[in-house]
């Protein structure tokens, strides 16, 4: 009985150690080929993200002659006008983000709530413009804004004002110009987590007495802020980098960083010039983006990485 | 400075009516410039009759400037033979050794301005930078001078001046301090700042590009601008109501060079030899507004007389402008433009 229980439990023992084994080794089977399979991913990844960028940055660490020198980065500090691009840059991307919020928050709500078919047609609309070149929707704000454009002549023959509005060429033309281009990255994913709250939490909140603001408070408000928080990090990133819109609507008075960098390329004559340009806009929106994460807590970034 | 005038479609029609033409590799040489009507001038007036001559085929291809050559340079990679680029980058380029060194025993550079001959580079055309202004504003009594230009009280109005063309605008600027166009060089380019400085509050608009400045005059967004006279001329012949003239005009030279590393460089050399030469330079204002580097052009009897009163490079006209002087550039463009950008975006 004893032995019998005793090899039992010895076989028993062995069993399990052989199963763990086998359990081992065949999680070990499964990453190695979740690696072999991602590898192409990875690899990609590597060429196209990684390399580039490491290029980028070794080649800021070079001045004219092609010496290891810290004067690419030095020159933000010597030269008044990058400090003030810098500044500029990141004032544009948060009144845009902002008007974005302002315009997109509604808009999206209003399409969660259509009839799928109503929604599906003003969807279009959102979505068209989308589709539509950057150069030619922001030719067209231009000549929509500009002094004897659209909006201020006809104001002007309604006897609303006297004077032109200075809508073009300058600060306002360009929050104009690309809140138009950055609404729809921002409606699309709002509309998309809009659509996906459960509206039995709606109706049990209602159920339960509270009125219809409460609800969309207490309720709708909190669900749709990892769609919202998607939506703005998005806009402001693409805002970062624009480059058309404030060279053509700005007068020249507004100069964001992207145009910047064109400028410090064609004046100096090393690719490190331009490069290290690149690498402060890059560190400093990794550091914001990271701000933002810590920010807005786990909620959010638990919705991104479910995604 | 960097021009961006590009067409692709010109250089795509080009290469296409080229190689419709059968020549063997070696006699094909590749030719960049801005694009637009102005290397579609070029073509009529330069590149097609070369290519005649020579029994060669010129394919043609569109530039940024100075940044592509260098690129093309430096990796290794030159696909260019000849190319075209403002007189101020062809002076910076020679500086940093970007281009190979020209045969004058083959181009004869007599007619063309010492200024614009060089070891590596050579003048090839002129652009010219005018005042501009709207005679629906002023009626004939706008502003004629820079210092007109800089006088806000007595010429009440909208103002654009070249942003991306620092050293344009400080030529402008220190006209405006009342210095004689044949003191301008060298530039003071602290005094010219100072000038700069007195305007920049009455600047609707810095232009970054040929197009967009004739945009700003031509929707009224400005009264007056620093413009190029090609510019200038079409909105005139579109009908605009503008009104500008050469007087004070800061003439600025385009060159040519041959990129370092080219493989048909003997042939382009002759080409070149065939593109300053009077008889060819006399074609290009026949075609578009930009006057010849080689002044001999003029005496080629090819230019009818009322059109050479309009060209810039005429003798009468080059008497009335300021010749911006590319190696005083060379040596100063960097520091004179970071100064001038910190000034306009303050």
């Amino acid at each position: 009985m004893s032995v019998a229980s005793a090899s039992l439990d010895h076989d028993g023992r062995s069993g399990g150690a052989l199963n763990a084994d086998a359990l081992r080794a065949d999680a070990r089977r499964e990453s190695h080929g979740t690696l072999a399979l991602l590898s192409p991913g990875l690899l990609l990844v590597f060429a196209v993200i990684i390399v580039p960028i490491g290029w980028l940055f070794w080649l800021s660490l070079f001045d004219e002659t092609g010496q290891l020198s810290a004067s690419n980065y030095a020159r933000f500090f010597e030269q008044a006008s990058y400090i003030k691009t810098f500044v500029t840059t990141f004032k544009v991307a948060f009144v845009v983000t902002g008007a974005c919020v302002l315009f997109g928050y509604p808009l999206a709500y209003m399409l969660s709530q259509l009839p799928r078919r109503a929604a599906g047609v003003c969807l279009i609309f959102v979505i068209l413009p989308f589709w539509t070149s950057v150069l030619v929707r922001t030719y067209a704000w231009l000549v929509i804004l500009q002094r004897k454009g659209l909006v201020n002549t006809w104001l002007m023959d309604l006897g609303v004002i006297s004077q032109p509005l200075p809508l073009a060429n300058n600060f306002a033309g360009v929050v104009i110009g690309m809140t138009h281009i950055m609404l729809p990255f921002l409606v699309l994913p709002l509309y998309a987590s809009m659509k996906s709250i459960d509206t039995d939490c709606l109706r049990a909140a209602m159920n339960l007495g509270a009125s219809p603001s409460a609800t969309f408070r207490q309720i709708f408000l909190p669900l749709s802020l990892p769609g919202l928080a998607s939506g703005v990090v998005i806009v402001f990133v693409l805002c970062l980098g624009f480059f058309v819109t404030p060279a053509l609507m700005g007068g020249g008075k507004v100069i964001m960083w992207a145009m910047r960098m064109e400028q410090t390329t064609s004046l100096y004559s090393n690719w490190g010039a331009g490069a290290a340009l690149g690498v402060v806009l890059l560190a400093v929106t990794l550091a914001l983006l990271g701000l933002f994460h810590r920010l807005l807590g786990a909620r959010a970034t638990g919705v991104w990485s479910r995604r | 400075m960097t021009k961006r005038l590009c067409i692709h479609g010109m250089a795509v029609a080009g290469l296409l009516a080229s190689v419709a033409v059968p020549a063997s590799a070696a006699d094909t040489i590749t030719v960049a410039s801005w694009g637009g009507t102005y290397q579609e001038a070029q073509t009529k007036a330069f590149f097609d009759p070369t290519a005649k001559d020579l029994g060669i085929t010129i394919k043609q291809d569109t530039t940024n400037g100075l940044d592509d050559v260098r690129l093309q340079v430096t990796g290794n990679a030159v696909k260019w033979d000849i190319t075209e680029l403002g007189a101020d980058e062809c002076a910076r380029g020679s500086k940093e050794g970007l281009f190979e060194k020209l045969d004058y025993n083959v181009i004869d550079k007599s007619g063309i301005n010492p200024k614009l001959v060089h070891d590596d580079w050579v003048g090839i055309s002129y652009t010219s930078v005018v005042l501009i202004y709207r005679t629906d504003v002023f009626g004939d009594k706008g502003p004629k001078t820079w210092a007109d230009f800089w006088d806000v009280e007595k010429f009440p109005g909208r103002r654009a001046l070249s942003g991306s063309q620092s050293t344009e605008t400080l030529s402008v600027a220190a006209l405006a301090k009342g210095i004689p166009i044949d003191k301008v060089y060298p530039v003071d380019i602290d005094g010219a700042l100072q000038s700069v400085d007195k305007i920049r509050g009455h600047i609707d608009a810095w232009w970054t590009s040929g197009a967009q400045a004739m945009q700003l005059v031509k929707d009224g967004e400005v009264d007056m601008a620093s413009i190029w006279n090609g510019r200038a001329g079409t909105l005139k012949k579109e009908g605009a109501p503008v009104s500008f003239t050469f007087d004070q005009g800061v003439l600025t030279a385009d060159c040519m060079v041959i990129p370092k590393g080219s493989k048909n460089k003997d042939i382009a050399m002759k080409a070149l030899a065939k593109f300053v030469s009077p008889d060819l330079q006399a074609n290009l204002p026949l075609y578009v507004d930009n006057g010849p580097a080689n002044e001999k052009a003029f005496e080629t009897g090819k230019i009818p007389p009322e059109r050479i009163k309009d060209i810039n490079s005429s003798p009468e006209n080059v008497k009335k402008q300021v010749l911006q002087d590319p190696a005083f550039w060379r040596d100063t463009l960097v520091e004179a433009t970071e100064k001038f950008n910190n000034l306009i975006q303050q």
